[in-house]
């Protein structure tokens, strides 16, 4: 099993650490998933996490200028490690203007995942600052735990309005209660709720749009029969709808969330090479 | 400034540092790891403070495995002027240095490390015509070297502790304490082996009543300022020994 990486491009760097900021927001310890040509930063909704999970998906290829992966065997073309993300973002955090930045796995104490940042200094040598972070590795048994999930069937799909606003709506939101009530329609309609003993405030974003998906097995006909003005909701907890909205820290290039009504919301964050998908559970 | 660069890249959490002259002529910095407590830090304060009990509250036994650790190395060309014993290394307490640092940094003055041994003390100094500022910090001493001088601020992780050199810190710590806490008497009250077991526990709910006093969040390390004016403890010496260096009086020496 080995894994060498290198990032030389500054872009590219700040990219990948703004994912791994992203994915440290939104879990303390997660799995990363190293195939040959993709990265992923997984979650499975378990208990602990309060039943969210998070799947994010990075091509390799926009982000690294080499990368040797070699797995654990050859029809298993791949790695799975347990890691805390937060550390791997101080890492990075520290080579922002670094010339190159290397990954691999090593073995110290313990199996590592060695972060080796080159950086410019005043004398011939440059200096490297070498971060050994230490990971957990899974083994193969336990692999189909992480599965990408699957879209649900969901009610209603509809484009996010500008997260930025979203954010500031759901901050001041967070004050006064602890569970906010996500609800939209197909008419691109969607309100934020939340409600208290004292007070009720609702939100409304109006011309959202509703992304048009394709289903396999059923014909586009059968959209027309479902009510456009109906809405699908689902309450859930305020902050680990915080978590996610604060972790964006560029505008991704489509932003849509689908209700399961009273089940699940999952959010769809999509950049140009990195897709993310979070799943919150919805509560009583 | 080049030091302060690097200390950058260690994490603010961090305790304890180690500096170490390495082959090829060059500068390491590497986060230390305590062997017996794990996470170094805050963690360890928080349970003695919060919680009433006489005991300690046991940690785990050592994960070192899941602490992140980072290491920097220098060229020598970096710094203006290198005399150091390849091989040698000292660990010492971040926090302090880092104040030193920010300082120096504002006052653009050069910086001079001077070290020996570890468990000896080392010595930054800043020079100027107008002044000259030394800070003396206490290193963590070497556990397979005979000498038990003094060592750093161990206690901040302080649990019940095995029967090593670690043991030591925490009698040490424990006799610091309670001075420092009984106005900076200077003689430890169980400074013997024998006498340890008492010692901690006559000494704990002084030390609980201190860190309740204290701000919360106010990383435990803050009382042991008092390190740098502590006596030296020698197990089986009740008094401080007359050949120790005292590098730095005691100030308080009214009571």
């Amino acid at each position: 099993m080995r894994f060498r990486a290198k990032i030389v491009d500054l872009a590219c760097l700040n990219h990948f650490s703004r994912v791994v900021n992203t994915v440290a927001r939104l879990a303390k310890t997660c799995t990363l998933r190293l195939a040959e040509d993709k990265l992923y930063f997984i979650l499975s909704d378990k208990v602990a996490n309060g039943g969210v999970s998070v799947w994010c998906e990075l091509c390799q290829g926009n982000f690294f200028d080499e990368f040797q992966m070699e797995g654990v065997a050859a029809e298993h073309n791949e790695i799975y490690l347990e890691l805390v993300p937060e550390n791997l973002s101080r890492a990075l955090k520290t080579a922002q203007n670094a010339k190159t930045v290397k990954i691999k796995l090593t073995n110290k104490h313990c199996p590592c995942l060695t972060v080796a940042v080159e950086l410019p200094s005043l004398s011939s040598t440059s200096r490297i600052v070498t971060h050994d972070i230490p990971v957990g590795v899974i083994p193969r048994r336990l692999w189909s735990d992480f599965r990408e999930p699957s879209v649900p069937d969901f009610d209603v799909s509809i484009y996010l309005p500008v997260l930025k606003t979203m954010k500031s709506v759901v901050e001041r939101m967070k004050n006064l209660s602890n569970y906010i009530v996500i609800e939209a329609n197909l008419s691109g309609e969607m309100n934020l709720k939340i409600e208290t003993d004292l007070v009720s405030v609702t939100t409304h974003f109006k011309d959202l749009g509703n992304p048009p998906w394709v289903s396999d097995d059923e014909s586009p006909s059968s959209a027309q029969g479902k009510d456009l003005e109906s809405m699908a909701e689902a309450r859930i907890d305020i902050k680990k709808l915080l978590q996610l909205l604060a972790g964006q820290q560029v505008n991704p290039t489509k932003a849509l969330c689908n209700i399961v009504s009273r089940r699940i919301v999952h959010f769809i964050l999509l950049h140009e090479d990195v897709s993310l998908q979070y799943f919150i559970p919805a509560l009583a | 400034r080049l030091l302060a660069e690097a200390v950058v890249h260690f994490p603010a959490t961090l305790v304890e540092v180690t500096l170490g002259a390495g082959a090829g002529g060059k500068i390491g910095l590497r986060n230390y790891v305590e062997e017996e407590q794990g996470e170094p830090g805050g963690g360890g304060a928080r349970g003695t403070a919060r919680n009433g009990t006489p005991a300690r509250p046991p940690r785990p036994p050592a994960e070192p495995a899941r602490t992140v650790v980072t290491e920097l190395w220098l060229a020598e060309d970096e710094f203006q002027e290198v005399a150091v014993a390849p091989g040698s290394c000292i660990t010492f307490c971040l926090k302090e240095f880092r104040g030193l640092l920010t300082f120096a940094e504002a006052s653009n003055l050069p910086l001079t490390i001077y070290y020996d041994v570890p468990g000896r003390p080392a010595v930054f100094t800043l020079d100027d015509p107008l002044l000259e500022v030394h800070l003396v910090l206490a290193t963590l001493a070497d556990p397979e070297s005979g000498s038990r001088s003094p060592t750093a601020n161990g206690a901040s992780v302080s649990p019940a502790p095995p029967d090593d050199f670690a043991d030591d810190l925490e009698s040490y710590m424990m006799a610091v304490e309670t001075s420092a806490y009984e106005g900076g008497s200077g003689a430890p009250p169980s400074p013997t082996f024998p006498l340890r077991t008492p010692g901690p526990a006559h000494s704990e709910p002084e030390e609980e009543q201190e860190e309740e006093e204290a701000v919360p969040g106010t990383p435990p390390h803050k009382k042991f300022r008092s390190l740098f004016f502590g006596s030296v403890l020698t197990p089986g010496e009740p008094r401080l020994a007359p050949t120790q260096e005292v590098l730095a009086e005691d100030s308080d020496g009214e009571y």
